[in-house]
């Protein structure tokens, strides 16, 4: 298989402007600038490249969302604010790649007319930063990047914003209003930032796996690219993989890779031989599936039919000696912590499913408050600013809706029946 | 600002390098406010905490309202309002940690210093935290140490890095360590 996204990881110095140059790169970039803006659109159109930020929107529609006009700057935000529970991909690439993912970014804000492009950083990503910053060092010595690149006439600003500690920044609009310097609170939608965004201005969000396709789909072209995949979704994924497995970590292989495959052939089975409890497919936000539901393929459509979704593609493993009620208590922690306040639903709701999971992981309660919970999770779903609130209320209520029985014998037995972890 | 009135505020400055930054953070900002971010960060990095001093300094010298760098100061979880200890420990229990033994190492760190996660220890030289997912699940369990990972740890691991850490500290009693985290 073509390994696009993952080439040069593992090579000595594979993080350098020199071995990324070894291996082809920026020279589609020289071949963007010889290109119009709005072919290179045409040719992300047909890659069917989807967002990998996890809620996979279709990138070349989402670029067409800009005005047409030049009335206002325009801004590219990269989103690296990766905090999804179980997803480690961005990280990697910024360690590993950021060459790849600097060129991606260069060719959507030539393809953009862009001129500020901003790349949002979580906090707590220092190392994956200073390897930015070093690539940015290279890429501008070269000539890729700063003003009048490689003789074109175009120029382009990369600037840095570092986050400091907030999930909900990962969120497009809570994360603009974190660049503008306030709290990071979602905007209600529309307008869609693609014509409201940064500071006023027209502003396209992607995340930094999405670029760093772009490089790619100009060098060998959308429908090449488009092929890898499947037939709504092109291209490859860095799928991730993590907790019980014997092999955990990242693996680029094509959309629609089976989950049996990535947990028993990649991630190299289940550690110390045990069954397989659950796993959620990608991130935290999704249902997740129980042992006889992992023959899916993993791409956005066929995942999404499963119940769940694709997310982020970062599956966390769960064997039989784990917790279902201990999970969801946790996950719901995590959102009832990072809940940024503003809808009632989620702030108090995510509240309120925290304390009733402590109850019952405990072992007190009743059977009533399985319902409660799910009445709780039904009334978040739909009814909040932005899409942390369904993606507390999905999750939560598969963990109640498909391990039921394990509430249960929590209750009967007045307490929780599973080893401590 | 929650402060009392009478009692009056130190004085705060940026040693001169920290200053330059600023400088350069404000010169390039496209609106005051949108400095307020880095400019915390500033602050932390050379301080180690953000106090109110800091803040109203902050507020002053970007013209902009105190309380807005208040809000982004308490909204943030990195930004720490407190002094912290010399070297900040922060364990991820987020879920694939957890599954990998991120509670028995928490626990474990704080019976070995003696503490609470969220405490400090008397002679100020540790402070423990958790944390959430840090995007390094596949080498789970994870820790974190004035901004520095640490991947697949374990208890022995973790007693390991404590007696480098206060080993360092002994050799060097008083030097600040703050990276940036
Ligand atoms: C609560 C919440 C958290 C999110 N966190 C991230 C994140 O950490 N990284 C990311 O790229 N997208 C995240 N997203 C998705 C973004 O809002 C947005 O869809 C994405 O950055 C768009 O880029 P893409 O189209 O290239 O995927 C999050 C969404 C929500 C609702
Ligand atoms: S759903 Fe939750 S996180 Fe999103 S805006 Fe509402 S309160 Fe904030
Ligand atoms: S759960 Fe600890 S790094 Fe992701």
């Amino acid at each position: 298989m073509d390994r696009i996204l993952t080439a040069t990881w593992g090579l000595p110095g594979g993080h350098t402007l020199a071995v990324y140059r070894s291996h082809g790169g920026y020279g589609a970039l020289a071949k963007a600038l010889a290109m119009t803006p709005e072919a290179i659109v045409d040719q992300v159109k047909a890659a069917n490249l989807r967002g990998r930020g996890g809620a996979g929107f279709p990138c070349g529609v989402k670029w067409g969302f800009l005005p047409k006009d030049l009335a206002k700057p325009r801004y590219l935000v990269v989103n690296a604010d990766e905090g999804e529970p179980g997803t480690f991909k961005d990280r990697a690439i910024l360690e590993k790649d950021p060459h790849r993912l600097l060129e991606g970014i260069l060719i959507t804000a030539y393809a953009l007319k862009v001129e500020t492009a901003y790349v949002y950083l979580r906090g707590e990503f220092g190392q994956p930063g200073q390897s930015l910053t070093e690539a940015i060092g290279e890429a501008t010595q070269a000539g890729y990047l700063g003003t009048n690149i490689l003789g074109s006439g175009y120029s382009l600003e990369i600037v840095l914003h570092y986050g400091a500690g907030a999930y909900i920044c990962g969120e497009e609009t809570a994360l603009l209003e974190s660049i503008e310097g306030k709290p990071g609170k979602p905007r209600p939608k529309p307008p869609f930032p693609a014509v409201v965004g940064l500071f006023g201005c027209p502003t396209i969000i992607n995340n930094v796996e999405t670029l760093a396709c772009i490089p790619t789909i100009i060098e060998r072209g959308g429908e090449w690219f488009h092929k890898l995949g499947r037939e709504r979704d092109g291209g490859t994924k860095i799928y991730g993989v993590s907790g019980h497995v014997k092999r955990p970590g990242l693996y680029e292989a094509p959309l629609g890779l089976s989950l049996r495959t990535l947990v028993y052939d990649l991630g190299g089975g289940i550690r110390d031989d045990r069954p397989l409890k659950a796993v959620i497919p990608g991130g935290v936000s999704c249902v997740p599936l129980k042992p006889d539901e992992i023959d899916v393929t993993m791409d956005f459509a066929s995942m999404t039919a499963a119940g769940t979704m694709l997310g982020t593609a970062g599956a966390i493993v769960m064997d039989v000696t784990t917790c279902m009620v201990r999970m969801a208590t946790r996950i719901a922690r995590f959102y009832h912590h990072e809940s940024c306040g503003q809808c009632t639903p989620c702030r108090e709701g995510s509240g309120w499913i925290l304390r009733i999971l402590e109850e019952i992981e405990a072992g007190r309660g009743s059977p009533e408050d399985l319902d409660l919970l799910v009445d709780i999770c039904n009334h978040i779903q739909g009814n909040t600013i932005c899409a942390f609130g369904d993606a507390l209320a999905m999750p939560i209520r598969g963990y109640v809706t498909k391990f039921e029985s394990e509430f249960l014998r929590h209750l009967e037995k007045g307490g929780c029946p599973f080893p401590a972890w | 600002m929650c402060r009392d009135p009478l009692d009056p505020l130190p004085p705060f400055a940026f040693r001169d390098e920290t200053e330059k930054e600023l400088q350069q953070l404000l010169s390039r900002a496209p609106t005051p406010a949108a400095a307020i971010l880095p400019a915390l960060h500033l602050v932390q990095k050379e301080h180690g905490y953000i106090s109110t001093a800091a803040m109203d300094y902050l507020a002053g010298r970007l013209a902009i309202p105190p309380s807005k760098v208040l809000a982004d100061a308490t909204f943030y979880e990195m930004y720490r309002c407190y002094p912290v200890g010399h070297y900040l420990i922060q364990v991820c229990t987020g879920p694939s940690c957890a599954l990998l033994g991120a509670d028995r190492i928490l626990d474990h760190l704080a019976d070995r210093l003696g503490i609470k996660p969220g405490q400090t220890t008397p002679d100020r030289l540790f402070t423990l935290g958790r944390t959430e997912c840090l995007a390094a699940c596949g080498s789970a369990p994870v820790i974190t140490c004035n901004g520095q990972l640490y991947e697949e740890m374990s208890v022995e691991k973790v007693d390991q890095l404590l007696a480098d850490w206060s080993a360092a500290a002994a050799r060097q009693p008083g030097e600040s360590e703050w990276t940036g985290s």
